[in-house]
């Protein structure tokens, strides 16, 4: 896994690319995240199932991870189980 | 990760929504990302080591910045105002490329360079009738350089500025939300296509989803009819351009511009005049100035609407005074004040302003500037007062060094600008025999003024500041010397000093 990877999930539509990352598993909807979509769909887990939003960057609380949500889905993400959060751009008063 | 991720997550969000005017011509999102994969065909096809473009804005320089990240070239915009000579060494340079735009004047200056030459028209048409199919081909990682630019080379021959995909991904994700802009919202671009100011304007307003406006040849009458015609929120000006624009309104060119929110500005020093009538003219847009560089993706500083209403209503002079500030770092910069030796410098004391961050290049082609812990000189001369507000002095290049002792040209020249005969002025080293350098001075007399005499002068220097900032030299013209994006080319100036 490296940055510029984008991930498939297993369990919904969401598509991540990824910006940093370490060693854990990324998962979405409670299922890992991979390269290529699985033939069969695993199921979406009601405590990973909050969505993901489009544009919307997700990171862990050590700032190990970070993914970009490019395709927006029902699962939500999580690295080894714990759920990722949203970070939020810093938006300047349109400067350019 | 790729630059071009911007224009495909807005072609996935609203592949059928407006993105870019120009010319009369109307471009989806789903458009500009179909010409972009076309464009990569081309560039595929062509063997070309870069993509440049001779040629004002319009959707080219669109298809041709996100043609080229696709397939992993470096864009390369040039100066088409630059003279033959100037212009062949650089497109030497980049050879080959696939240049787009002034098809006969690429072929008469570089036409033995092994080029592949089209035309802006031929160009995007070629690239909408390649489209490949979606999922058929093996997109650049992105993981290289995306943008070359060169500097201006207002002091010495044009450095090769390198901007990654990451820095400038960097800068777009760190400071623009997805999506953001209202369906109704315009950007008017004015900025020409090889400034940084243009191509961060492309990049923000594709992801925020903002229409872009394109205007490519500048006039005031243009501006002011495309913010009516397109109902314009948002706009980059350089600060010539604000002037001819309030110029122009004062001459009574009208035009409704209630739609206008917000006014940014940035790229050279604003005249307070200037800024005080936009402020007039404009009561209802917030005003912003950015501060940037090539070398750091644009923005790195910036004073916003609240502190330019704040500045003009208030009595203190010092918050008066951040009218002429360029604001504060943005959140995810760092931004240090360095004195010679290279020591983090306090409030209020002049040094070099160093920059830090993601967005921050300072990577030349030739080699890097960055210092071993990532931090970039600007060259850029400047001071932070208590609260954070940073002041521009002038380039670090254009202290003036009299006798070992540091002069900007900045504080000499806002001591005569207050003259109320004196139109616009500049200070620069001229050689001194007893000194090494010493101060000259050129100054532009307003109109219906009686020229000052220069004792007068002299005096007005030596109450105001030190007797070491006296002009040796002193000389009146009729105007002083810009580039077209309203950089004061000092070293003209310089030349008319030493003959003077």
């Amino acid at each position: 896994m490296k940055p510029g990877t984008r991930l498939k999930s297993a369990a919904c539509d969401t598509e991540v690319m990824v910006i940093r990352c370490a060693d854990g598993q990324i998962e979405c909807g409670g299922a890992p995240m991979g390269e290529a979509k699985p033939a069969e769909a695993a199921p979406l887990s009601a405590d990973f199932s909050a969505g993901t939003l489009m544009g919307k960057r997700y990171v862990d609380a050590d700032g190990k991870y970070e993914l970009l949500c490019v395709k927006p889905g029902k699962g939500s993400l999580s690295v080894d189980g714990v759920a990722l959060v949203v970070k939020d751009a810093k938006p300047l008063p349109a400067s350019d | 990760m790729n630059i071009a991720l911007l224009l495909e997550m807005a072609a996935e969000a609203a592949p059928d929504r407006v993105g870019l005017v120009c010319d009369g011509k109307r471009w989806t999102y789903g458009d500009l990302l179909d010409a972009a994969r076309g464009a990569f065909e081309l560039i595929q096809e062509s063997e070309a080591e870069y993509v440049a473009l001779l040629d004002e804005s319009s959707e080219a320089a669109v298809i041709a910045v996100f043609g080229a990240a696709l397939a992993g070239v470096p864009y390369c915009p040039l100066n088409y105002r630059l003279p033959d000579a100037d212009l062949a060494a650089l497109l030497d340079r980049v050879s080959p490329a696939l240049v787009v735009g002034d098809e006969e004047r690429i072929m008469r200056v570089a036409g033995d360079q092994g080029h592949t030459i089209f035309s802006r028209e031929e160009f995007t048409l070629k690239a909408q009738e390649t489209v490949p199919e979606p999922e058929s081909r093996e997109y650049d990682p992105g993981e290289g350089i995306a943008i070359q630019l060169f500097t201006s080379g207002t002091t010495a021959a044009p450095k090769a500025a390198i901007l990654r995909h990451s820095n400038l991904l960097g800068y777009i994700l760190g400071t623009v939300e997805f999506a953001s802009a209202d369906e109704a919202d315009a950007a008017l671009v004015v900025v020409p296509p090889y400034h940084i100011a243009g191509i961060s304007a492309l990049l923000s307003s594709i992801y925020s989803l903002r229409k872009i406006v394109m205007l490519p040849n500048f006039t005031p009458e243009g501006w002011l009819g495309l913010v009516e015609t397109e109902t314009v929120t948002n706009a980059f000006v350089v600060p010539t351009m604000l002037a001819r624009i309030v110029d122009a309104m004062e001459k009574g060119v009208t035009a409704n511009t209630e739609s206008l929110r917000a006014i940014a500005y940035g790229g050279g020093k604003m005249p307070l005049e200037v800024i005080h009538k936009a402020l007039e003219r404009f009561p209802s847009a917030g005003f912003t100035n950015a501060y940037g560089l090539t070398e750091t993706s644009s923005t790195v500083a910036l004073l916003g609407p609240d502190d330019h209403r704040e500045a003009l209503a208030s009595d203190d002079p010092k918050v008066r005074a951040r009218l002429t500030s360029l604001g504060q770092p943005i959140p995810t910069v760092e931004m240090q004040i360095r004195g010679e030796n290279g020591e983090v410098l306090g409030p209020n004391e002049p040094g070099e302003i160093y920059v830090r961050g993601e967005q921050v290049s300072g990577e030349y082609k030739e080699k890097s500037a960055l210092d071993a812990e990532g931090w970039f000189p600007t060259r850029d001369a400047g001071y932070m007062d208590e609260h954070g507000y940073l002041f521009l002095s002038g380039r670090a290049d254009d202290v003036i060094v009299r006798g070992g002792e540091n002069m900007s040209p900045g504080e000499i020249e806002d001591v005569l600008l207050t003259h109320p005969a004196i139109a616009d002025a500049c200070a620069c080293a001229v050689a001194s025999v007893e000194w090494g350098e010493a101060v000259g001075v050129a100054i532009v007399t307003r109109e219906g003024h009686e020229t000052p005499g220069e004792d007068e002068i002299k005096s007005m220097i030596r109450s105001r500041l030190r007797s070491s900032r006296v002009p040796e030299k002193i000389a009146f013209v009729e105007e002083l010397p810009y580039n077209e994006m309203g950089k004061l080319l000092r070293r003209k100036v310089k030349e008319v000093l030493a003959d003077t």
